[in-house]
């Protein structure tokens, strides 16, 4: 790589000042095409018929009913899918096979696609995929992340243990230093249970795609994807198709947080292209973005602290509970993600992380904002204020004494470098107007005299 | 009836980027022949402004003006690989690698001029309004349109460029966990006041006061923009979202707006915030990502604020108003006083 | 059986006549009929407002509107603000407030932001606040769009551009 990361702006150039949005005048006069705003001849609509159970055996389809609606084209189930396996990770040998793009034997969520009915209007296919029949045998569901993970619990997932796999474990592992040693060595211990709330990423334009078959045998997709070429590769594997016949277009999406990069809508849409040799438009409706489409994990994170009279954390211990839904997804990076943060931006010498990422029977998470972060954030900033109190030291005390600095070692082993959590916490204290002891303006994020 | 105002403060770190298999993400730029530059991605916008802040990063390293850019993100038959637009990365990975190609064309771009200026490219420089110069003799110079238009049909020279940013894969331990996640940190401090009403349990946030430090600022406005949406998000996220309200149970989960709720405009706090310019060291320019930092030391400031207004400690978000007045409730049935009688 | 009827109104000043369901909605009328796609949908519930219209003046949720009601109005939409690369001062105002990231709520805005201008000329702040209450946007956090909308009134102060360039009061 170029020395690029060294680099200071020339003093004549753009960088560092304020310049217009290059989409500001776009936006502004509604000339911005966003996915539902292309237009195409014969193009056609795709709304899914989904499962309105959490957890439930797919025992019949029955598409008589549907196919009597006026404007029905045709509609796909599983069989109809070259490679019906949708694995966002599974590309980069991270996840599993585990999710099909539509269901086929049985279903882990309410509002897991079964039927694609692709239909003239957008109303005749949501009327069409009303009509689908479909017989099921309802299984029993979990939705708690302990629950699930306790014996006996139903099984979400087809290897039967509602945990993924961690090179072996049911959890990812972080041990650093000696964690019993310091606990028991500490002048007090904190505990606590914090729970975050699954998240919808609620962007003001829903998911969706269009695509449409060309006569040289290529597809072209409209895609408010977060990720054109992920979603691409996605698309090819489960078509099974060669990742030339595919072009994506896109780039300017409304609004994301994360709830774009499932790539779940284009692999469909362009099966519905290629079966029905026209261009299929396959929108959410803000129903299923809501209900259907990933949210942020909900998180359990128990975390106890070591920690001395000064304030200072010399262990902590943290078992966390990410629960992914029915399945997997992004989660495993979270997981990692959390992981790595745990400690967030303070030196801990010891450190024991259990990472779990857990199936039960609601929709699925992916990313968002903050993916795994702003959940031990929230954890371990409540924890620290916790720790004030019983030390009996003020809130910015606590947070100075174990801010990490340059060259600490976080408990996954990686040095810190462009540390600036004292910096920004004594600008913060600036504009508030709160006065720091010199203790605490002393300090910098430089490396420890050692 | 009472209302409570207090005070609480988060600090936090946030990663850079991530690093699941490379991160890869490459960048193209070729000159026309009247001195437009094109730079040919695939990397995503969300509204965080990326075409803008990439077409910045493009200008300043190729040293020309920002309106002889043109940025294309749409189409993945002519844009090169772009991971996507999450995890922070987008502008440190695609703006890095906009410098690597960058260098690159402006190489060839400096050879052409050095041939029609009759220097050596070590000795040249661009003013950024168009035009390259030699150091130190005023009056030789020649406009960069001049350089293209020569490159193409006089000298024959492809004004063109190619970078990639890759960091190499980590995998993580099995056993320590040791892992290399991410490429630099940003932190911000936060101290939220708040306001609770006693009697209804609503919390209102009336002020955000932060310290953001994320790296050199390559566009104020737009970093800006990410800090007060992003803390409008962390009140959402602390006091009103959730697609289950009974988590974990599936029922009732909100199927529109009217049920699905999020502050509006007359629920905003006042949002101040400082941004501190300490250049990371391997930023673009020293940036550093802070798209999806921004809601996350919010949300505990608040939920500290609320002990220091109330003196009850949650550790459940969203916060509901139901919480607040049910703790309200055990506190006082805890303290064996009477719940207060409201007089009207 | 379908319904149809013709249903007779002006567009941005142009008269317009068609043959729909006189229960499609405006919304679905102005995006797939007649092609003016900066009227977005973003929920078709009602509780966004990106789909926000003026009809006769009035903002106007475009998605729950069937078009029959629309029978002899003037409706203005974001299309009929600007002129080429003239633009209303109300988006003048929202560009340099940087009041916008994603830009999907945006034509929504500026129309209730029309509509708040042409009956109040200077409004409060919290009457802004009142006026957007309808118009979600997930990216800004709403402050530079107030701002925005502060700014365009000082902006039209004085003038009559709040009913100029395209639509009619």
């Amino acid at each position: 790589m170029s020395d690029a990361t060294v680099r200071v702006p020339q003093g004549n150039g753009p960088v560092g000042a304020s310049v217009e949005q290059a989409d500001a005048r776009s936006h502004v006069t509604g000339h911005t095409i966003y996915v539902d705003d292309v237009q195409l001849p014969r193009l056609a609509h795709m709304v899914l018929a989904r499962s309105p159970f959490p957890h439930a055996l797919i025992r019949r389809i029955d598409l008589s009913e549907a196919e009597k609606v006026p404007g029905f084209i045709r509609a796909l189930t599983a069989a109809d899918v070259p490679k019906n396996i949708y694995t966002i990770l599974g590309l980069i040998g991270f996840g599993l096979d585990e999710e099909r793009a539509l269901a086929d034997e049985r279903v882990r969520y309410i509002g897991e696609p079964i039927v694609a009915v692709i239909a003239e209007t957008r109303a005749g296919a949501a009327e069409a995929a009303k009509l689908v029949r479909i017989d099921y045998e309802e299984l029993p569901a979990v939705f708690d992340v302990e629950e699930a993970l306790a014996p006996g619990a139903p099984a979400v997932t087809e290897w039967g243990i509602n945990a993924f796999d961690f090179d072996g474990r049911p959890f990812r592992q972080v041990r650093f230093g000696d964690v019993d040693a310091a606990m028991a060595s500490a002048d007090h211990i904190v505990e606590g249970r914090y729970q975050m709330s699954p998240i919808e990423h609620a962007p003001v334009e829903t998911t969706g795609c269009v695509a449409r078959p060309e006569p040289d045998g290529r597809f072209t997709v409209w895609t408010n994807t977060q990720a054109l070429n992920m979603s691409l590769d996605l698309t090819a594997h489960i078509l099974q198709i060669p990742t030339r016949r595919l072009r994506f277009i896109g780039g300017t999406v409304g609004g994301g947080f994360g709830g774009k990069v499932d790539g779940m809508v284009e692999p469909l849409a362009t099966l519905g292209a290629w079966k029905t040799g026209r261009p299929v438009k396959y929108v959410y409706s803000r129903e299923e973005e809501m209900v259907v489409s990933s949210t942020r994990n909900g998180v359990r994170i128990y975390m106890t602290d070591g920690v001395t009279n000064d304030g200072v954390i010399v262990a902590r211990r943290v078992r966390s509970y990410i629960d992914c839904g029915a399945y997997s997804r992004h989660t495993p990076y979270a997981v990692q993600k959390h992981a790595a943060n745990l400690a967030g931006p303070y030196f801990i010498p010891n450190a024991s992380f259990d990472i779990y990422c857990v199936y039960t029977n609601r929709q699925p998470s992916s990313a968002m904002r903050g993916f795994g972060v702003t959940e031990a954030s929230f954890a371990m900033e409540v924890q620290m204020d916790r720790i004030a109190e019983l030390t009996g030291l003020d809130p910015w005390t606590v947070r100075f004494r174990n801010a990490y600095h340059d060259g600490d070692l976080r408990p996954h082993r990686k040095p810190v470098e462009d540390a600036t959590l004292i910096e920004a916490m004594q600008a913060a204290a600036r504009l508030v107007g709160y006065e720091l002891s010199p203790e605490l303006l002393a300090m910098s994020s430089k490396p420890r005299e050692v | 009836m009472a209302k409570v105002k207090g005070r609480g403060m988060a600090a936090v770190n946030y990663p850079t980027g991530m690093n699941l298999g490379g991160d890869p993400t490459i960048a193209l730029i070729h000159a026309s022949t009247s001195g437009v530059f094109n730079i040919s991605i695939s990397s995503v916008e969300l509204g965080q402004g990326l075409k803008t802040v990439l077409a910045q990063i493009g200008a300043e390293a190729l040293g020309v003006p920002l309106e002889t850019v043109v940025l294309h993100n749409d189409d993945t038959d002519t844009g090169p690989y772009c991971t996507g637009t999450f995890a922070s990365r987008t502008t440190h990975r695609a703006g890095n690698a906009i410098i690597a190609a960058a260098d690159e064309a402006r190489e060839v771009m400096f050879e052409e001029a050095a041939e029609l200026l009759e220097a050596t490219p070590a000795d040249l420089m661009t003013d950024g309004a168009g035009n390259i110069l030699v150091r130190g003799a005023a009056g030789r110079s020649i406009t960069v349109a001049e350089v293209c238009s020569a490159a193409h049909f006089v000298h024959g020279r492809a004004i063109a460029g190619r970078g990639i940013f890759f960091k190499p894969k980590s995998p993580v331990d099995p056993d320590t966990g040791a892992m290399d996640p991410d490429s630099t940190e940003a932190h911000a401090c936060t101290i939220a006041e708040i306001e609770v009403d006693t009697e209804t349990g609503n919390v209102r946030v009336l002020r955000l006061s932060s310290a953001y430090e994320v790296g050199r600022a390559l566009n104020p406005r737009l970093v800006h923009g990410q800090i007060v949406g992003g803390a409008w998000m962390g009140v959402s996220h602390t006091l009103y979202e959730t697609t289950a309200p009974y988590y974990p149970l599936v029922e009732h989960a909100p199927t529109s707006f009217s049920e699905y709720l999020m502050p509006g405009p007359a629920e905003c706090p006042v949002i101040e915030a400082e941004v501190l310019g300490i250049a990371s060291s391997n930023g673009p320019y020293g940036q550093k990502g802070v798209g999806e930092m921004t809601a996350n030391s919010p949300i505990p400031a608040i939920v500290n604020a609320l002990y220091d207004a109330i003196g009850v400690r949650f550790y459940e978000l969203p916060v509901t108003p139901e919480m607040v007045l049910r703790a309200l409730e055990e506190k006082a049935s805890a303290a064996e006083l009477p719940v207060p009688e409201v007089v009207h | 059986m379908t319904r149809s009827a013709t249903v007779r109104f002006t567009v941005n000043g142009e008269e317009t006549s068609i043959i729909v369901d006189p229960l499609a909605s405006l919304q679905t009328v102005l995006r797939e009929e007649l092609l003016l796609t900066g009227t977005k949908a973003g929920c078709r519930q009602g509780g966004c407002g990106s789909c926000s219209v003026l009809v006769n003046g009035e903002l106007e949720l475009s998605c729950l509107l069937p078009i029959a009601e629309v029978e002899g109005c003037s409706v203005e939409t974001i299309e009929g603000l600007s002129a080429g690369e003239k633009l209303h001062p109300i988006q003048t105002a929202f560009v340099e407030n940087f009041a916008l990231q994603c830009g999907f709520c945006t034509p929504g805005m500026v129309m209730a932001t029309k509509a708040l201008l042409g009956e109040n000329a200077t409004p409060t702040k919290d009457e802004v606040i009142e006026a957007l209450s309808g118009n979600i946007c997930r990216c800004t956090g709403y402050e530079p769009i107030v701002k925005a909308v502060m700014d365009a009134a000082d902006r039209l102060k004085g003038s009559d551009e709040v009913s100029l360039v395209g639509g009619e009061s």
